[in-house]
This record gives C-alpha cells, structure tokens and sequence, in this order.
C-alpha cells in the first residue's frame, strides 16, 4: 500500500519536513522511493514565481535535447537548480545522471496571451519533451508550471533524500506546499512515471489504493484530453478525473466526489439535486473509480483536498496546527511534524467526506 | 396386407422413435391424449404366442388381439420428442428415442414448402462465453467484497446518455443546476425479458411473465423491465400503474399499435420504454411469422386482423435510409410520448452492426436511446428453418466491436449496449450476463431461457421446437384454449422469480470477488480465456 502524505504551511517549510511526515508511516518493503511535487516556492524560486518552472531528470544527451528544444521554441532561461548528488556506491538509489530544475519566461510572443493560451503552450510543451525524452530513451519530464517543482527518484527514501542533500536545510529548496509519497510502483513496472503524485496543468494529485475501474477509467480518459496520456499507474485516472471536472467541465470542486464515487441510486432520489446528480452519474460513469483508495489533491489555487473509497477501504487523516496542516495515511506521520497538536481535532474522512484545506489553513469538509 | 412401397414414410423415417413396452403398459390412454402433435395412437395389433400351461408341454398356439400404442408413421405427425408421453405414464412404459437415422430433412419439403421451425438456434458448436472466465480476482493489492455483507448498485441504462460537455447546465454558487431537458434515460435491471408477444405466447405465458416482472420490481425492488413484443397488449395494463414495467416494441407490422395508440390518451404512466425491432437474432432478415393456427380470435382483436398467417415484413417498409429511419420512427415514437419516454432500437447481429452503431452513436438529434443487438443463438417463435440454421451472428464478439468502436470515439455509454441471443443458453445467465457486462454491453435480455423457467422442455437439440405449429405441449407457444389451460400461470411466475432472486446472488458473486460494487461495464481486464483466438479477437488476456 502507498503511503501519501500533504503539507501546507503558511510559513516555507524544507523537503526534510515531508520526509519526516512520510518516514515513520513505512511498513515492511514499503518504502521503494520518493516522489514530491512543491508548490508556492521559496528559496531559489522565489523571484520567478509566475513564470514556468521545468523539472525533469535525464542523461547528458536528454539535456542538451531538452535545451534545443526549449531554445528553438523561444523559452528564455532564468533561474536554475542543479542538484549535485552525493556519489556514494551504499546509497540505494537508482540516479539519473541529470536532475534540472529550472525556470523559464514565456516565448515573447506570448506576453499578451490569455491564461488559458498559456496553460495549453506549458502543457504541450511538456507532452513534446516527454515524447522525445521518451524516443530517445534519454529522461523523463515531470512537470512544467509556474511555481512547481517534481522530484521522483527509485530507491530508499533515506537515501534518495542524503542523494539530493534533502536533509540539509540551506534554504534553497523551499515551498509552503508539499505532496509527497515513498513508493514507486512495485506492483507494476517500476517505471518512473508510474509514482505519485502526478502533475497537470497546476493539478497534482496522489492516491493510496487499487483503482479496479482501471481499465475502464484509462479508455474513457484517452479520448478526453490531449494530456491524459500514460496510464503508466492506475492512480492516474484520478488526477485526469480531476482536472476534466475542474479544468475542463468547470465544475466545482464538490462534483469531483460526485463524480469517481458516485452515491448509489437510491441514494440519490431522495436528494434535492437528484436531477443533476443523476446526470453527472450516467454521462461520467466511465469515470466511477471502485475500489479501495484514498486521494490527496492539490489544485492550481494551492487549496489540498483529500477522500476517501466509497466504503472506506483505505485510511487517511487530517491534523493541523496554527501554521500547518498535514495529511497523512497514518497518524503517525502527523505526530512526527505536529507533536504539539490538539489530536482531538484530528479529521478522519468518512467514505462520504471531502475535505479541503485552504490558503488560510481554514479547513472545509462536508458530505457529497 | 398392403403392398410397401419403398418411398413410403416410415417410423425410422422420423427424427424421434417411441420406445413402447407392452408388458409395462396399463392402457390408460395418458401418453395419447396428452399427444398435442397426435404422433402415437391407441391401435389393436394381432398376436401369436405359443403357450403350454399343463404339467407336461401341451404348446398351443393362441392368436389375440391387443391393444397397443403405436406411433403414426407420418411426417405431418412425426414425434418431435417432447416427452409429454413420458412425463404422464404411470408406468414408464413410453417414451422418445432420437433417431440417429432420420431422413426427416429430406422428407419434410412435400408440397414445396420450406421447413418451419421455434425455438432454436442450430449453431451448437461451442459457446464462446463457455471459454471465458473471470480470472481478475481482488488479491491482497485490494480486498475483494462480500456479496452478502456489502451493497451493490445493479442497475443500467436505458436511454440516450449525453457527454458531460453537453450536458445544460449553469455554475451558481458552487452548486451545478440543469439548464434544460435531458434527454429521457430509465436506470432499470441489466436483465430485461425480452419481446415475446401475445400470439407468439399464449396469454397465459406472457401474463406469467408480466406477473414476474410486477413481482420483482414490488416485492424485491428489482427493476426488471418486460418487453410486449409485437403484437401489442392489453388495454387493461394499458392503462394501469403497471405500464411502467412495460417497454412497448413496435415493428415492421406495426400489430397491435392501433390500440396503443388510442390507450395513450388514458395511460395513467409512461412506459418504461419503446423499442423499434428492426431485425432478430435467430432468424435475420427474414421478418417475423406468427401461423395462422396460432392466430386465434383474442389475437385477431388485440392484433386488428383477420384469421391469417401473420408475416411481419422483413424490413420497415417506407424506410430506406438509416437516416431517414433516425428522422421518422425515432421521432415519432419520441414525439408520440413527448419525449419522456427512451426509444432503442433491437437488431440483428450482423457483419454490419458496428456501422449501425456508429451511425446512430453519431446522430445529431442524440434520440437512439439503446442498441439491442441479437445474436444467433436466440430462439424465435416460428421461422424458415433455413435461416434459423444459416443466417445470424454470434452476439459475443459483435457486442465487444461496438463497444470497442464507441471507445474509439469517446462515445462509450452514450447508446447503451443490450445483448441478447444466446444469453443463458445453459441455464446460467448471470455468468453471461456478466462476461458480456464486462465485455462493454449495459445489460442484457434473454427470452427463451423465460419460457424454458415456464415449463418448456425445448432445447438446443432440436427437442420439441414446436413453437411454430400451435401445438406447444406446455401451453406456453399456444393459442388453444385446452392446451393453454396446461400452463399455471402462478407456478410459472414463481418459476422466473426465483431464477431472478438467484440471478441476482449470483451477479454479486460474481462482482464481489473483482471489488466491484457498479455494474463493471467494460472492465475486459477481468476476463481471462485459454483460447488465444477468443483473447486476440476480444482484446482480453489469454491464460493458458
């Protein structure tokens, strides 16, 4: 099982922090790798924080066709983070040769162009650096957007953390929001795409469960949106849900549970919005997620959101204290990062539950 | 004694012999009165025994006459191994016997006529479904269900379901709220009974299964919908609560559609449904066929027409596009209920049916509210017996290519998928109506496994089959008052209820192990075969 954990701090908190929070929730060969998605950047980020940030890991060929590409499609350099890795043959890690962090301004003609304009020029350049990463069997590109970065490695999360020197605090790599998750894939090929938490378009996303509608989920997906490729995890299906609804559908958030785990029929009669809830439930029915699985969420605005499987198969918890919320599958990942807090306000999500988390760390949940 | 003549009939002639033992036989004139095909009879045969009764051998020889059952050595009353005989001898003294060596095929044409037969399909060789099993189980990654502690949501679709991008609606507040009409969708049992009409059934058959169906969906809340077949309904239920189980189907004699159409002023409820038939499984492009011996006086009402045999054109006439098909009788019907009530169409299954389906999938009026496809093993009432043995299309890989092809758009769910002929061909529907749910269909229908529940002893084997001859010895495929009384209609309702009850645990069986809670419409990955040209051809995992 994946343990997925969540930080949101009003003050810039260091990688080490997610470290601790995911740490302890380890159960037997659980812990395979790490994988993190940071959103509202501190450190060397912080003066490009609207212009997008590319992250990716690759051989020294995958760079230089990275840097062609970025060059011929007018994407000016600006900042950049260069990992230097810790060489030591005990660390048990999987190292690509090139992690590249780094921050780009738009190409100039795209200085008046719209929100939406620019959305789709990050994504699709991502897809097309992905695409010839990929050919050329050369990297992997994990994210492209302003005021996010992605590390995902294969090996011990201990490890990979004394690799990148994520234990370290210098102040460099700093964000208020973390996403994080120690296991690759070991279910499946172990693949670096197939680790949470997943990225589009300012939606991360990552899941603790089996998505047995898989199948279903990845046809109906394909055929939706240009970005909703790989399927490399089952957890995918339920960051592409989120971003149809919200991204593309425009829906608000609530629908979102409406949506993978939908109330069953009789249920619904005898609700007031009956007639709406009965329709996102037979146009979206190939977007039901069954099975057991718990989300955590993090959308474009920085609000997190977390449910649960329609019957509670898979845990989660919320804890929180004046300067940060966390989430976790286990509470013993809160009580390592909040020791001091009130645990008697700690939120266990019921199968039915949503509950999101905002800028001001107010808490909202509410039944769907 | 007569000359015999080498062309004449005779017993071995026929496809079935009765095995009659004389010593056994009480004469009590059972197995000959229940006879509805008059294939036996009472006859006096003349006996020679030698006997001797004394201490010492005195043999005499005795003729006598006695009375025997004797099977009627001609074609118009050939035994067709019903059982009947069998199942009434207090005795155990008669009964049918297949015969190897039958030259009924050659024999039956007299008169130029071609072959009739009911019931059953011929294409006996190996059931595709058979070679697939559910081999997707919840193992440790994530725990499978318990099918008695947990609750499932078993319902489909019927209706035309919009995209989510098309669905009107307005954002306010956080909250979405419908802008407009949708159009109509009926959540109701993946398991319809299929069109079987008043004719093709006695009325007592298909009050049975109109009682089932009022049963389930009052007393256990499943919403099983019954389809009236074509030769329309009963102004009473016309024009009671219980229309609402009822999906009407018109099609190419438009039989019966007089009265409904006048009942719709007083329909106290919608219908569940209309379905148009263009085609049928068993017997494709050959229209339907009730015979005249089946068209009794309740029938010409119901039906308007005279005492005849009642041939329903093989084609909707005055339609000659599908286009123009779409533009008519969808909206017609549509438009006949104001829109409230879903129109499907039924087809056979056919080397075409993805491009019907595609069409209609693409449809600007978005009004095909389901795609029944029928596949060659479904029964049928009365037909040629040259198309029933060598027309049609199996449904299993048909229902996977327009489910695979609605993939292909994008447009999986939006005509929901129906799949019938040949579903619960062995007595087990769940389990098909399973794999075909997995294999991308809604739901499914069946038929013939409905009357088999009522007392039909038909089978695949070419037992009986007699449904076109108005002779059904289980009162169920009749119109004759005295055979008709045969049947108990509580007893055969009871019959399809229990089935449905049990369908229904086994369903759950079956999605319980695979985690799922909803119908897994589509979910091929958990489907497994040891036949690697069933796993090429329906894109699921070979086994071996």
């Amino acid at each position: 099982m994946c343990r997925i954990g969540a930080i949101k701090s009003k003050e810039f908190i260091h990688p080490s922090a997610a470290l601790h929070l995911m740490l302890p929730q380890q159960e037997g060969h659980d812990n395979s790798g790490f994988a993190m998605v940071m959103q509202d950047l501190g450190g060397v980020f912080s003066g490009h924080k609207d212009k997008p940030l590319l992250s990716l890991a690759c051989t020294q060929k995958g760079a230089k066709i990275v840097e062609d590409y970025m060059e011929s499609n007018n994407f000016v350099q600006l900042a950049e983070w260069i990992p230097r890795g810790v060489k030591n043959a005990k660390l048990d890690i999987q190292a690509m040769p090139y992690y590249i962090f780094r921050n780009y301004d738009y190409p100039e003609h795209y200085s008046d162009a719209s929100q939406e304009t620019k959305e789709s020029l990050l994504l699709d350049t991502r897809l097309a650096l992905r695409e010839l990463l990929e050919k050329n069997q050369q990297g992997y590109v994990y994210s492209f957007w302003p005021d996010v970065l992605t590390l995902k490695e294969i090996g011990d999360p201990r490890d990979i953390a004394t690799y990148f020197k994520l234990w370290d605090d210098n102040g460099a790599l700093m964000a208020k929001n973390v996403v994080v998750q120690c296991r690759q894939n070991t279910n499946y090929d172990i693949v670096r795409y197939a680790a949470h938490p997943f990225f589009i378009q300012g939606y991360t996303l990552c899941a603790n469960g089996e998505n047995t509608f898989y199948t279903k989920n990845t046809e109906y997906q394909k055929s939706l949106h240009r970005g909703y490729i790989g399927f490399e995890s089952d957890s995918q299906n339920f960051l592409y849900t989120l971003h149809y609804v919200l991204h593309q559908l425009k829906w608000p958030i609530k629908y979102y549970k409406h949506v993978i785990t939908p109330l069953p029929f009789n249920e619904i009669e005898t609700r007031a919005d009956k007639a709406e809830l009965t329709a996102i439930r037979q146009s979206l029915g190939h977007l039901e997620i069954n099975g057991p699985n718990t989300i955590i969420a993090m959308l474009p605005s920085g609000d997190m959101m977390t449910c649960c499987d329609s019957k509670k198969l898979r845990p989660v918890v919320v804890g929180k204290d004046d300067t940060m919320v966390a989430i976790a599958s286990e509470v013993c990942g809160l009580n390592a990062i909040l020791p001091n807090r009130n645990q008697e306000l700690d939120i266990y999500p019921n199968e039915r539950e949503v509950v999101v988390i905002n800028e001001a760390l107010e808490v909202e949940r509410w039944k769907q | 004694m007569e000359t015999v003549e080498t062309q004449d009939v005779t017993v071995n002639d026929l496809p079935w012999k009765i095995q009659y033992d004389t010593e056994r036989c009480t004469r009590c004139g059972n197995c000959v009165a229940t006879c509805t095909f008059q294939a036996i009879e009472a006859v006096v045969e003349r006996r020679s025994v030698t006997i001797s009764t004394g201490n010492q051998p005195e043999p005499i020889n005795k003729h006598s006459a006695v009375l025997v059952i004797k099977q009627k050595n001609s074609i118009a009353h050939a035994c067709t191994g019903c059982g009947m005989c069998e199942k009434t001898c207090p005795n155990q003294a008669i009964k049918p016997v297949r015969n190897q060596d039958s030259r009924f095929n050659l024999l039956a044409r007299k008169g130029g006529a071609p072959i009739k037969k009911g019931g059953r399909t011929n294409l006996n060789s190996g059931r595709t479904l058979d070679k697939i099993i559910v081999g997707r189980i919840s193992q440790m990654t994530d725990p499978a269900l318990d099918s008695e502690r947990h609750t499932f949501d078993i319902l489909a679709p019927f209706g035309r379901v919009l995209p989510a991008s098309e669905i009107p609606l307005t954002v306010t507040n956080g909250e979405i709220n419908l802008a407009g009409k949708l159009p109509p969708v009926n959540w109701i049992y993946p398991v319809i009974f299929s069109d079987m009409s008043i004719g093709a059934l006695s009325t007592r058959a298909w009050e049975a299964i109109s009682l089932a169906t009022a049963y389930l969906n009052e007393q256990y809340n499943m919403p099983v919908r019954m389809c009236s077949g074509e030769g329309g309904m009963p102004v009473k239920l016309l024009e009671s609560e219980q229309l609402k189980y009822m999906i009407l189907q018109i099609a190419s004699g438009h039989f019966g559609w007089n009265r409904i159409v006048k009942a719709i002023p007083k329909m106290k409820v919608d219908p569940a449904g209309v379905l148009i038939k263009i085609g049928q499984g068993a017997k494709p492009g050959d229209g339907g066929l009730l015979p005249a011996a089946k068209v009794a006086s309740h029938v010409q009402a119901i039906r308007g027409v005279p005492k005849a045999d009642l041939m329903s054109p093989p084609n909707h006439q005055g339609l000659y596009s599908i286009e123009e098909s779409v533009q008519k009788m969808f909206l017609s019907m549509n438009a006949a209920f104001k829109f409230r009530v879903p129109v499907a169409i039924k087809c056979a299954a056919s080397a075409t049916s993805v491009s019907v389906y595609n069409n209609l999938l693409r449809d600007p009026y978005r009004i095909c509210g389901g795609f029944f496809l029928d596949g060659i093993q479904g029964g049928t009432g009365a037909a040629n017996e040259v198309s029933l043995d060598n027309t049609g299309h199996p449904i299993v890989s048909k229902t996977r290519e327009c489910y695979l092809s609605a993939v292909k758009q994008g447009r999986q769910g939006q005509i929901p998928l129906w799949s019938g002929g040949g579903v619960g061909l062995t007595g087990n529907a769940a389990a098909d109506a399973f794999k075909m749910i997995c294999l991308g269909a809604n739901g499914v229908f069946i038929g013939k496994l409905l009357i088999q529940l009522m007392g039909c002893i038909g089978n695949e084997q070419g037992r009986c089959n007699s449904c076109y001859t108005g002779k059904c010895p289980a009162g169920i495929c009749t119109q004759d008052p005295r055979l008709v009384q045969r049947l108990d209609i509580d007893k055969a309702a009871q019959n399809i209820v229990e089935y449905m009850l049990a369908l229904d645990s086994e369903l759950k069986k079956l999605m319980a192990p695979i985690g799922n809670s909803s119908v897994p419409v589509g979910r091929s990955d958990a489907l497994v075969t040891t036949d690697k040209a069933i796993a090429d051809k329906l894109a699921i995992q070979y086994v071996c």
